[in-house]
């Protein structure tokens, strides 16, 4: 579809190399961002990072409750991410940061300092748009000293300061080559890359990116996250960056702050955030999970035939509860021998270092377990087959109670 | 969107698509009414009057338009111009800019108010005037007790063309700043422009072409107008005559000559018109090109 418009229009001859361009991106991992290291240690200095704190944002638009008191800090040089799904406020969240919303309540601290109402050109930050947001009728080349040139004359480089600094910048993002062409010349992931060396550009003491490969093929995609993980590493700029794609969040950041509804459900590191859960939002929403309907009694979770202990309701009222478990959490075995689930396998997927079965219920519920091909090879269980399946653990929570009218 | 790029990339495939289009009597025909049409209607009346203005000579033609009356009328023509296209222009890109760039109350309000000139007759606009600052208009009274004069005079004739002429630049300009959104806008912002720069350096690029053309189409409407002007003015010769007006007096009057050489002025300036309008027009279709193969891309 693409193609076929930029075909059509007239003049359309340089677009087309520029399509090149970003064909051999994809295949030679050569173009796609190789190390940051020599430019980086000229541009930044250890003191010019900063630590920010939200506390108690709130933020309405109209009757629709984009953030509901959301605190959280982000450390000097972290790499975070405000994982949500879409319309859990992470971008909102990003924009207050910047200075580009205003929170109806709540402060935002930059460095112990308030900034909550500061202007965003006061505020220091470098912002990475969702879709890039490039000025078109500038080149690259302006597009990139465009932060410089419009500093009040006493603070702004000279000319030649500035030609350098940007074909640093540039280099930096392996786009020196480039400089004379215009964005709409530029394929989706050089842009992505223009727009970073455009905020890097003021030497800002923090990076906010807003679903910065969002738009991107995964090939693109990969490269530029592995890209900007390095970069952090050489110069521990503290970024935050929106993403709703778990495994991004997982695999770039330092910390994850997972978002819904307009609040935080969880603030940890990728590990604690995956292994330990806080809510059943987050295991849900981080990975594939299944779930088992029981109850909880007298510091017990009774889920079918599975039960684990559950120290955090020793009451003898029975409340209703779910159990969670990944694919990779349960055993499959032939023989019952207590506390496993009878299903029948309705598929296996045995490509790769990890078998993936599928297998239903009694009640025809789907089960996903994932095996290590040793295991399976053992195994050797056949679609059809009668098995029991056993999780080795479980995390319960509490389903949420009805809210009764209190006589 | 899709679809009329797609339009314009067979264009120039028609022989190869032959057999996807209308058969060939069909185009003849459609062809040859619309060059019929054309014809009749806009070549045949501006050739009669270059003809008429020079049925009697050079001589006669340079007197016409020397005479101290028709320079005034293209004095007061140029004025009323000269004052309605900027104020319009200003006015044009607030409007576009709140219409496009924010939401606020009344929004669809203002959105319609400024076709309204577009939908009143002229001669009613004039009428407004008449009775808002006419004699025996509202302010009328206090306009006599402080001695300005209005209706009937120079004033009253660039209010009626600042009327007339005054969607254009909006009209032209909304739909190229709604298009480009904000984030460019927000973008400068982060970097540090102030709002001024922003708009210097970010928004007035970005809508020059569009700007240009709601201008130059502003223009032609202030400097073409009759109906609301003619109304207000009072047709006082030399004084407040515009160039339409001044033609039609001398036509009235039987000297058809003079008539048509003044109006070959006011063709001539909508010549100029157009060729710039051409220009523009390929510069604008250009930039909405570029737009739209940005945004397939992104």
């Amino acid at each position: 579809m693409s193609i076929l418009l930029r075909a059509g229009s007239p003049g359309s001859h340089a677009f087309t190399r520029a399509d090149f361009a970003l064909d051999s991106d994809a295949v030679r991992p050569r173009v796609a961002p190789g190390s940051p290291r020599r430019a980086a240690a000229d541009l930044w200095h250890d003191s010019a990072r900063m630590g920010i704190e939200v506390s108690h944002v709130s933020k309405k638009f109209g009757s629709f409750v984009a953030l509901d008191n959301v605190s959280f800090t982000v450390q000097q040089g972290e790499l975070l991410a405000l994982l949500g799904p879409s319309g859990s406020g992470k971008t909102t969240l990003l924009r207050i940061i910047a200075g580009l919303e205003r929170p109806d309540s709540g402060t935002v601290l930059f460095d112990g300092d308030d900034a909550t109402r500061r202007d965003p050109r006061d505020r220091g930050v470098g912002f990475v748009f969702q879709h890039y947001a490039l000025f078109r009728h500038m080149t690259v080349h302006e597009n990139v000293a465009f932060g410089l040139r419009v500093r009040p004359r006493a603070q702004r480089p000279s000319d030649a300061e500035i030609r350098g600094r940007v074909k640093e910048l540039l280099g930096l993002v392996q786009l020196d080559y480039l400089g004379d062409r215009y964005p709409s010349e530029l394929s989706g992931g050089q842009r992505q890359r223009v727009a970073l060396a455009r905020a890097l550009a003021v030497q800002p003491k923090v990076l906010l990116l807003d679903e910065p490969f969002g738009a991107l093929d995964a090939k693109v995609r990969q490269d530029l996250r592995r890209w900007l993980r390095r970069l952090h590493a050489e110069i521990h700029l503290t970024s935050v960056f929106v993403t709703h794609d778990q495994e991004e969040a997982l695999e770039l950041a330092n910390r994850v702050v997972v978002m819904n509804d307009g609040r935080i459900e969880q603030d940890g590191t990728p590990d604690e955030v995956l292994e330990h859960p806080a809510t059943p939002f987050v295991v849900n929403f981080i990975g594939n999970v299944n779930i088992f309907h029981g109850r909880v009694q007298d510091g017990r979770a009774q889920l079918g035939p599975i039960a684990v202990a559950y120290p955090e309701h020793p009451h003898a009222e029975a409340r209703e509860a779910s159990g969670y478990a990944r694919p990779h959490e349960l055993d499959i075995t032939r023989e019952e021998d207590g506390g496993g689930l009878w299903a029948v396998i309705t598929d296996v997927r045995a490509a790769g270092a990890v078998v993936k079965i599928e297998a239903g219920d009694e009640e025809g519920r789907l089960i996903q377990v994932e095996l290590g091909r040793e295991q399976y090879e053992s195994l050797r269980a056949i679609v059809g087959e009668r098995i029991y399946v056993k999780p080795r653990r479980v995390r319960v929570f509490m389903d949420p109670q009805e809210a009764r009218p209190t006589p | 969107m899709a679809g009329h790029v797609a339009a314009r990339r067979g264009y120039g495939h028609t022989a190869e698509r032959a057999h996807l289009t209308e058969p060939r009597y069909v185009r003849w025909l459609l062809t040859a009414v619309s060059l019929v049409f054309l014809s009749l209607f806009l070549l045949l009346p501006l050739i009669t009057v270059f003809t008429e203005a020079f049925a009697k000579g050079w001589v006669a033609y340079k007197d016409a338009i020397l005479e101290p009356d028709a320079l005034s009328a293209l004095w007061l023509t140029l004025v009323a111009a000269a004052i309605a296209v900027p104020a319009n222009l200003v006015f044009g890109v607030c409007a576009g800019w709140a219409i496009a760039k924010f939401d606020f109350p009344g929004k669809s309000v203002l959105t319609t108010l400024i076709d309204l000139p577009f939908a009143v007759s002229p001669v009613i606009a004039g009428m407004v005037f008449l009775l808002l600052f006419g004699r025996q208009g509202y302010l009328g009274p206090w306009l006599a007790a402080h001695d300005i004069k209005v209706v009937f005079a120079v004033p009253a004739i660039v209010l009626a063309t600042v009327f007339v002429s005054f969607p254009f630049v909006a009209r032209e300009i909304i739909p190229v700043m709604a298009a480009s959104g904000t984030q460019e806008e927000e973008a400068a912002r982060v970097l540090g422009a102030t709002g001024l720069q922003t708009f210097l350096r970010v928004t007035l690029p970005n809508i020059k072409w569009g700007l240009l053309y709601g201008i130059i189409l502003c223009n032609a409407r202030a400097m073409g107008e009759f109906g609301a002007v003619s109304v207000v003015s009072g047709k006082i010769r030399g004084q407040t005559n515009t160039l339409p007006l001044h033609v039609e007096v001398l036509y009235g009057e039987y000297m058809t000559q003079a008539a048509f050489a003044v109006a070959s002025l006011l063709a001539f300036l909508a010549l100029i018109t157009l060729v710039v309008k051409t220009i523009v027009e390929r510069r604008l279709g250009a930039v909405r090109e570029d737009a739209v193969v940005t945004e397939v891309a992104a």
